[in-house]
């Protein structure tokens, strides 16, 4: 019985399937990836809207735009919106998109898992922001300090959602983050040794392990709240013998490491682009690594500093102000390289670029403002001031955005297959930089002069009056340049996709394949010889590997169980908000998803 | 003549299954769930009270806590631990009646500890102490109501392994590392009740 | 509220420590800052021009990993000193201020001078003064920028603070605080003034407090009085020399007539706003539900007189 040599051809474009239905069964990184992107950036606007009410309420002094309560609501919204459903989404687009080009991998570990990531995220985050419809909006801030959050002083369901958005939402970040840990350890192509690895695929692995370590703390916390709000526990309540104090030490075990998942993705694509549009390689990897490394050890001994003024003795102040202040040096140690990876170089002014050495100035404004907190007897004059407001804005707006921007329009042609228009881009950079200078800077004045922070309202005669109004008209600034960007992008998604594999002349691997790559990735699996792989082979005459005939590509199959599965998540949390018939009924869903999950076919 | 159609195998760089790793992984974050609740089980622990009974029992470990019977789901567990180590044997070796047979005895055991738990909590329950008597209540439930619920969780786990085994084709030619997965999963749960039951019921306040 | 104007032992070493470190941050700015413009135009590409190709400096390296460690010993060293100065127990013979921080109203209680008063303080310079802080409810903190850096009230904990206001700073002005740690609605309307004194001003502060409230002394404030004992103030408020005493939900009101501000610092204590406050207390302050609105409870003329029997406590 012979049979022919089988050939089977390797899957084109148009096997990409189209049309909704596609879309939420999708397992493939790329598209999961364009699915987190797009959400984030759209609860970036939702945050930027809260910030904006903000800002016009306290543009003047006895403001009467919002009320109170709003207030109260929009500060911690505006918070919550920006880290949970902005700034780590965007990232995880990136991530899914990304990394498994970079290693080499075809996708990542799990590619359902990773799909169930995304659509428990996307729930999550419209239960929390539908608790501004249906009763209130969390109104303690992000950090929802007891025992303002109790039942007593905190009735309503405002902080339930809290409690059961971020518990939802830890369960996608948690997912996703065990999924890239396997798949940067275990899925890169051969000769992609750790030290190969792409500064931002680094990044990542870091952050993945702060987010599978720091959420458990985070989950016991919100459950101590819970129990206390509904079940009669009291391990907050000091009336019951509890001590408000466990939920900051609880919460802050997670919220710095946080902080840290937050940049070190901004810093990982900015320790991408700059060496590309230098046009030489980054200048001290491993010391960016083992500062990255570092950076994500220390983090887990600096928490209390965000608890100097709770009547920490001066043991515990000095001992949180010495590891705080250290964790400044390797950071600083990360913008040395980066400015030495500019020196020497052809410097190719794209967006991209811009947006990345603005970085690197914005990032440190906002790092030395850190150092300054960092100080227990200068922080009694700065906590809870416009010091630290102005401090958390320009490390996440100044750092994390700026280099998200870079990403974007660094990878958008690999995206999508198009650019983004560069004098657009260049006008987007310009207004958004002048803006968030605007509205940011004069903060540092705002806390020299006193101002507390999460106030809706002050009196004239303060000195707060010029500045608040100046930065109000800096968040207008930031508005118009974020519409430029929005114009541009879909002006850019009608021009015809034809970008080249590698416009940029980059050296990593996701440039190795065409732009959008093919639904499998690569059509051969890259060999790798070097950290920067594609200038090595460039400059060495290796020529890239042609596919061997008759080899079949698995791809994995699209599934519905993972929407299902978060379909049944958010069920489970919805219920303790309405009846808890409905936690009943999100069990047999999450039952039968497992089940089905479990016994899918994969090839 | 069959070309040989190469099928292209996941690179594992490390060696290791990517659904070992994510389970270690996993239980590295586990480690940070359980230990919060341990801390805060040991920040409250010693804390005096005043909560008594109806019958004026102070509502304390020292006068609660029943070493002796919770030494037998102890080792009730224990024991669970080596009929789960003879289940993963048995798979990786292909014995798999032996498999199915230690699978069905670990999940027993399993079952007999969830009794035993409940029938401490309602003992407790019934003498006055419930998640609003104290902080000694709040925690102790919370901790060992977590573990109880993992527990559960590794029963029914274990349950749709065995349930899986009697299809046509079993659980596969991967039947080893399937096993070898919920292994470790029931392990770790062992393990944390080890570290539970010697801070909780062995050490004094 | 301004941070920058030190006037107690406490706000100047902090300051000290501020300076030094302000004065690092600016030159590393301006260094850093100033270094990324030049490269960004020096290297910027040009016809002909190459990138050079390096990919590390061990030297280089070892020279900015150094750099860092000493700003952060140049810091560390007067934060050191800073730490163990502010968190020193406070000397025997300082005054002693139990404070009481409530939603939304600071509470404050003159152990020595036995008197209870709420949202403005007299203090004396050159004087230890020793706050002793708590809380009733919620998280506050406690804050002076001119005199102290704050501290957070913990319900559950005793937290505490103390400071020497300078020879010097005695003035009519008063200094201005603010809660700061973020307590609920009206966390923004949680203000509250100190006066610093010379010691024989203070003196005179303390004698006054101490008194019983002012007799009134013409028919209409005695009407006053007597409304105001019959209502429901008294069960909330207390005015030393009358029956009204032992309600302390809210702020004692024996010398109200005294107090630059009301409702927590957030107006001027004038007829027309004392008037408003009582008659809709939630208008002024969003959130608060202790106090009901008395415009439901009594005739406008009624709030009219209470207004001004209190004006006349001083």
């Amino acid at each position: 019985m012979a049979t022919a040599a089988e050939t089977i051809a390797l899957p084109t474009e148009s096997a990409y399937e189209s049309g909704i239905w596609s879309w939420i069964t999708t397992v493939d990184h790329k598209r999961i990836g364009t699915l987190y992107a797009v959400t984030g950036f759209i609860f970036f606007l939702v945050g930027g809207f809260e910030a904006m009410l903000i800002r016009a309420q306290l543009a003047v002094p006895n403001g009467t735009v919002i009320d109170a309560s709003l207030y109260n609501q929009l500060f911690g919204m505006h918070a919550l919106t920006m880290i949970f459903l902005a700034v780590m989404p965007m990232g995880a687009g990136f991530f899914n998109y990304m990394i498994p080009l970079m290693i080499g991998a075809r996708d990542v570990a799990f590619p359902r898992l990773n799909a169930l990531s995304y659509w428990i995220f996307l729930f999550g985050a419209l239960l929390l922001t539908s608790s501004v419809l249906f009763g209130g909006g969390p109104d303690a801030g992000w950090f929802a300090y007891a025992p303002l959050t109790s039942e007593q002083f905190s009735p309503g369901r405002n902080m339930d959602f809290y409690v059961l958005g971020i518990l939802t939402l830890g369960v996608s970040s948690m997912a996703a983050a065990l999924n890239f840990a396997v798949t940067i350890i275990n899925m890169r192509a051969p000769g992609m040794m750790m030290m190969r690895l792409p500064v931002f695929v680094w990044m990542t692995l870091i952050i993945s392990f702060l987010l599978i370590l720091a959420l458990p703390p985070l989950t016991v916390a919100l459950t101590q709240l819970l129990f206390d709000r509904h079940y009669t526990t009291h391990f907050l309540d000091p009336n019951g013998g509890g001590d408000p104090l466990l939920w900051q030490h609880l919460f802050w075990t997670f919220g710095h490491p946080e902080v840290y998942v937050l940049i070190l993705p901004a810093m990982g694509i900015v320790s991408e682009t700059l060496p590309v549009f230098s046009k030489k390689p980054l200048f001290g990897y491993r010391a960016i690594v083992f500062s990255g490394i570092a950076i994500g050890f220390l983090g887990w001994a600096v928490w209390a500093h965000h608890m100097y003024t709770t009547g920490l003795g001066p043991v515990q102040q000095s001992i949180f102000a010495g590891t705080t202040m250290t964790i400044g040096i390797p950071t600083g140690i990360k913008i040395f390289n980066w400015m030495a990876t500019m020196y020497g170089g052809s410097i190719r002014f794209t967006t991209s670029m811009y947006f990345a050495v603005s970085f690197l100035a914005t990032f440190t404004i906002g790092g030395i403002s850190g150092v300054m907190h960092a100080s227990p007897p200068i922080d009694t004059q700065q906590q809870d001031t416009y010091w630290v407001v102005a401090h958390l804005h320009y490390v996440l707006m100044g750092g994390a955005v700026m280099g998200i921007f870079s990403g974007i329009y660094y990878w958008f042609p690999k995206m999508t297959g198009r650019f983004l228009d560069e004098g657009l881009g260049k006008l987007h950079f310009w207004l958004f930089f002048i803006g968030m200078n605007m509205t940011f800077f004069p903060m540092h004045f705002l806390g020299t002069a006193g101002m507390p922070r999460r106030i809706y309202t002050y009196d004239s005669g303060l000195g707060w009056d010029f500045w608040n109004m100046f930065a109000t008209i800096g968040s207008l600034v930031i508005t118009v340049a974020l519409l430029v960007f929005i114009f541009n992008f879909f002006r850019s998604m009608r021009t015809e996709p034809n970008a080249p594999n590698n416009p940029w002349n980059a050296p990593g691997l996701e440039w190795a394949t065409s732009s959008p790559p093919p639904e499998h990735d690569f059509d051969v699996i890259p060999e790798v010889r070097d950290r920067d792989p594609l200038w090595y082979d460039r400059d060495n005459g290796h020529a890239p590997a042609e596919p061997v005939p008759g080899t079949h590509i698995h791809l994995p199959p699209p599934s519905y169980y993972p929407i299902l599965m978060a379909l049944g998540t958010l069920l489970l949390a919805v219920g303790p908000l309405t009846h808890l018939a409905i936690t009943a009924l999100g069990i047999p869903v999450i039952i039968y998803s497992i089940w089905g999950w479990a016994l899918e076919p994969t090839d | 003549m069959a070309a040989a159609a190469q099928i292209e195998h996941h690179a594992s760089s490390t060696g290791t299954d990517n659904r070992k790793l994510l389970m270690w992984i996993f239980l590295g974050s586990e480690c940070l769930f359980f230990g919060s609740l341990l801390a805060t089980y040991l920040i409250f622990k010693g804390e005096p009270t005043t909560a008594t009974n109806d019958h004026g029992l102070l509502m304390i470990p020292a006068n609660l806590l029943d070493i002796p019977l919770t030494s037998q789901s102890t080792f009730v567990l224990l024991m669970s631990s080596l009929t789960m180590v003879l289940a993963v044997y048995g798979a990786q070796t292909n014995r798999l009646k032996m498999m199915k047979l230690w699978l069905l005895a670990t999940i027993v055991l399993g079952l007999i500890f969830i009794g035993y738990q409940v029938f401490e909590f309602t003992t407790f329950g019934n003498e006055g102490l419930n998640l609003s008597t104290n902080q000694f209540g709040a925690s102790f439930f919370l901790l060992t109501g977590f573990h109880g619920v993992h527990v559960g969780i590794g029963v029914l786990y274990l349950g749709s392994l065995l349930l899986a085994s009697f299809r046509r084709t079993g659980l596969g030619p991967e039947a080893g590392v399937h096993v070898e997965l919920a292994g470790l999963y029931w392990h770790f749960v062992d393990i944390v009740w080890i570290v539970l039951f010697t801070v909780i019921y062995l050490i004094p306040a | 509220m301004t941070t920058t104007d030190p006037q107690s032992d406490f706000t100047e070493t902090v300051h000290g420590v501020y300076v030094i470190v302000t004065i690092l941050a600016s030159i590393v700015f301006v260094v850093v800052l100033a270094t990324i413009l030049v490269l960004a135009i020096v290297f910027r590409e040009r016809p002909g021009r190459e990138a050079r190709q390096f990919h590390g400096n061990t030297r280089l390296e070892i020279v900015w990993t150094i750099i860092p460690v000493a700003i952060v010993a140049i810091i560390a060293v007067p934060t050191f000193f800073a730490i163990a100065d502010t968190t020193d127990p406070p000397p025997e013979d300082a005054i002693t201020i139990e404070v009481t921080g409530h939603q939304w109203w600071f509470e404050f209680n003159y152990v020595d001078e036995g008197l209870i008063t709420g949202n403005e303080i007299h203090i004396p310079a050159g004087q230890p003064v020793s706050f002793v802080l708590e809380s009733a409810d919620v998280i506050h903190s406690f804050w002076i920028p001119q005199l102290v850096g704050k501290m957070d009230l913990v319900p559950g904990h005793t937290t505490g603070l103390w400071f020497t206001a300078n020879d010097d700073a005695a003035r009519s002005e008063a200094y201005l605080g603010q809660c700061a740690e973020f307590c609920g609605l009206s966390h923004a309307n949680m203000r509250f003034r100190v006066f610093v004194d010379t010691p024989a001003d203070y003196a005179t502060w303390v004698a006054n407090q101490n008194a019983d409230r002012t007799t009134p002394s013409t028919d209409a404030l005695i009407a006053g009085e007597e409304l105001f004992l019959a209502s429901a103030c008294v069960g909330c408020h207390t005015v030393n020399g009358t029956s009204a005493v032992g309600g302390r939900v809210g702020p004692d009101l024996s010398h109200i007539g005294s107090r630059e501000t009301l409702a927590a610092g957030i107006m001027e204590n004038n007829r027309e706003n004392l008037i408003a406050w009582i008659s809709n207390p939630e208008n002024e302050k969003p959130g608060v539900v202790l106090m009901p609105a008395f415009e439901n409870l009594m005739t406008p003329e009624q709030i009219e007189s209470i207004a001004d029997y209190l004006l006349s406590l001083k």
